[in-house]
């Protein structure tokens, strides 16, 4: 048997070259963890795991975006300041020149999928690496949004969208929460805890999901399909690659990344609707970070930096984990200003633990 | 394999940060500023403070960045603890409402500190708020001033578009008796601006006799503008907070008194307070003005000693 192709692999290395393969193991062992030391803090009431939930998957939002753009061979590190362009864009055309909020939105999400697009453009038509051209937009992007917002309002913070938004079909489809009869219908048999005082008394803490949730995984789910199922996503893996070689045999390369890039700036502008419905106001300086929280989580699924590599189920987990890490942590009541010594430690180990895969797969020494 | 590897080493380093469980409460302190602002330090260290000559425990808890919205986040972790009370600033009303009012409605006593005012603090159903009323603060000031025989004076406002800052000169202004006016001017926040600006103002206006700056970023270059006329001492001159420049004018005597919200009491008061008040039931029906201190000749010697850690 000399063809390697032919050549039997055992179960074992077979599993272990399976990118999620880290990050379930890792989300298993955090969640034992946590267990243990925090099992009687209130994390695991319901309560608890709404707030880790509502974390993971915000996330989760940006993480499978960056996922199948860094598989693609590509970074955006412009997506923290997308979520605060995205969500001042929204604020200023609702609030301020009194929009209905749907067209707000739509607005908004027809111009960071054009900056997306431009992003690809430039990476594809300069050669430069992506990493320069989208460190550029981060800071246009940031400086725009902090201009409009002094602009418009003399504010950096514009507040005002939760009346704005009242009764709008398209808001409650990022603000809103399902279930909420199943929950309020459990807090009245007092299965579930409900408020005690206040103008909300009786009804359930936690009212049902949030729509944010339910954003996460559907995205989860259609990147993971896309990824796996799909020729397009074959093409994401053949860009990422070797995009030379992926071009000979026929794969529009650059359409592929355009379209990356375009994908993860839709989910930035997810996740920036959602956090502007659910707090009623937009300001300059949210976001700050979030890309590299969003390549993090990926990495931590066991995505490779170079692409050509990687799952979003994987950087589902490893968002999952950047999530109950930071949520644990501070039920655990450890010191806060720790929680980056750990989210350090877990990154390092992740890649070290990818590097070893790569080798594996690929036979480099 | 190399995963279990990282599982352990977390957990040792987990291990070695979750401290041992103290008796007595838990509270739990939430602020709106990101790591690098060291203007809370003083507040952490007044938590420490507190807790260790009440008997409790206090969580410190910040947005790393300073995203708001990441606050919102910490102050329903907060409550999905069940801690016997969360001090929290009212940093923006509208992201905090809903998190804020849902730890109340839970029966969890939340009393607010620093930013925001007592209305909204109120309105969200807090048991009272810790703070500096800016008005009021510019009023003591201004009450201050008027014993020492200011009839006409220039308010250098170098952050217009803050409210807050409108209403200190406001409040200057009324406790002298006169009307604001042009007597508050936009200065920008560039040095040699506002500098300029106040070296114009007051060769306008000669017979003007007092000045009120609106923190270092309005003082320093007034202290220079003063100098460089050779009016420093000759015109009483108050601002609020301050930086080493400010308190060697002070000893200079080329300024009469800062202003200082006492943030101290910020952090140790409402420790204190819901402490007594998860163990007694009793609590303070009003809100509390930490601030206006004054920092003065007679005590800028302490204050320096104790700059960046409890004043």
């Amino acid at each position: 048997m000399t063809d390697e192709r032919l050549q039997q692999v055992s179960k074992l290395r077979n599993a272990l070259i399976r990118p999620e393969l880290g990050a379930t193991a890792g989300a298993v062992l955090v969640f034992a963890f946590f267990l243990l030391i925090a099992g009687d803090s209130g994390m695991f009431a319901l309560q608890g795991i709404e707030n880790w939930t509502v974390v993971s998957a915000q996330f989760a939002l940006i993480a499978v975006g960056a996922c199948l753009l860094m598989i693609a061979g590509e970074f955006d590190l412009s997506v923290g300041s997308m979520i605060g362009f995205a969500g001042t864009v929204i604020a200023i055309l609702s609030v301020q020149w009194g929009w209905p909020i749907w067209a707000a939105i739509l607005v908004s999400f027809a111009i960071c999928i054009a900056i997306g697009g431009l992003n690809g453009f430039l990476v594809i038509r300069t050669g430069l690496p992506s990493f320069i051209v989208t460190l550029a937009s981060l800071y246009i992007l940031r400086g725009l949004t902090i201009w409009l917002s002094i602009l418009t309002t003399r504010q950096t913070i514009i507040g005002g969208v939760k009346e704005a938004a009242q009764g709008d079909w398209l808001a409650a489809v990022f603000g809103g929460k399902i279930l909420t009869g199943f929950f309020a219908w459990m807090g009245g048999n007092g299965w579930i805890a409900t408020f005690s005082q206040g103008p909300k008394a009786g009804q359930p803490v936690v009212s049902g999901v949030p729509m944010l949730v339910v954003w996460a995984v559907a995205l989860i789910l259609f990147g993971h399909l896309l990824l796996t199922r799909t020729k397009f996503g074959n093409w994401i893996f053949a860009a990422g690659g070797d995009a030379q070689a992926a071009r000979y045999v026929g794969v529009p390369v650059s359409r592929v990344k355009v379209l990356m890039f375009m994908f993860t700036a839709f989910c930035a502008c997810v996740f920036a609707t959602c956090q502007v419905m659910e707090f009623g106001s937009a300001a300059a300086d949210r976001g700050l970070l979030k890309e590299f929280e969003a390549i993090i989580c990926v990495v931590i699924g066991g995505a490779l930096l170079t692409g050509g590599y990687g799952s979003v189920i994987g950087a589902a987990l490893g968002a999952l984990i950047f999530g109950v890490v930071q949520q644990g942590l501070f039920f655990s009541g450890a010191e806060s200003s720790l929680f980056r010594v750990f989210l350090g430690t877990i990154l390092i180990l992740a890649v070290i633990l990818n590097t070893y895969i790569r080798r594996m797969i690929t036979g480099e020494r | 394999m190399k995963k279990l590897l990282t599982a352990v080493s977390t957990a040792t380093l987990l291990a070695a940060t979750v401290p041992a469980m103290a008796d007595g409460e838990r509270f739990v302190f939430v602020s709106h500023a990101p790591d690098s602002d060291s203007w809370w330090n003083v507040i952490k260290n007044a938590l420490e403070v507190a807790s260790d000559q009440v008997g409790v425990t206090v969580e410190y808890r910040n947005p790393p960045t300073g995203d708001l919205a990441d606050m919102a986040r910490i102050v329903e972790q907060a409550a999905a603890s069940n801690p016997n009370g969360i001090i929290v600033t009212i940093a923006d009303f509208n992201v905090l409402q809903g998190p804020i009012t849902s730890a109340i409605g839970q029966g969890i006593p939340v009393i607010t500190v620093n930013s925001g005012t007592i209305d909204q603090s109120k309105q969200l159903g807090a048991l009272l708020h810790v703070g500096q009323p800016e008005y009021d603060a510019g009023k003591a000031a201004g009450e201050r001033a008027k014993a020492e025989g200011v009839t006409k004076f220039v308010c250098v406002n170098h952050y217009i578009t803050n409210p807050a800052s409108v209403e200190r000169c406001q409040g200057y202004a009324d406790a002298l008796g006169v009307e604001l006016g042009s007597q508050m001017i936009d200065s920008g926040m560039d040095p040699a601006e506002v500098k300029n600006k106040v070296s114009a103002y007051l060769t306008a206006n000669p017979d003007t006799n007092g000045i009120l700056t609106l923190g270092p970023n309005s003082a320093d270059p007034t202290i220079a503008a003063l100098n460089d006329m050779g009016k420093a001492g000759q015109i009483h001159f108050g601002t609020f907070d301050l930086d080493a420049d400010i308190s060697q004018a002070i000893k200079d005597g080329t300024i009469a008194f800062a202003i200082d919200q006492q943030p101290f009491l910020q952090g140790y008061l409402p420790v204190v307070l819901l402490t007594n008040y998860a163990r007694y039931g009793v609590i303070p029906p009003n809100s509390v003005n930490s601030g206006p201190g004054f920092v003065t000749k007679d005590n800028i010697e302490m204050v320096e000693a104790q700059a960046g850690t409890y004043r």
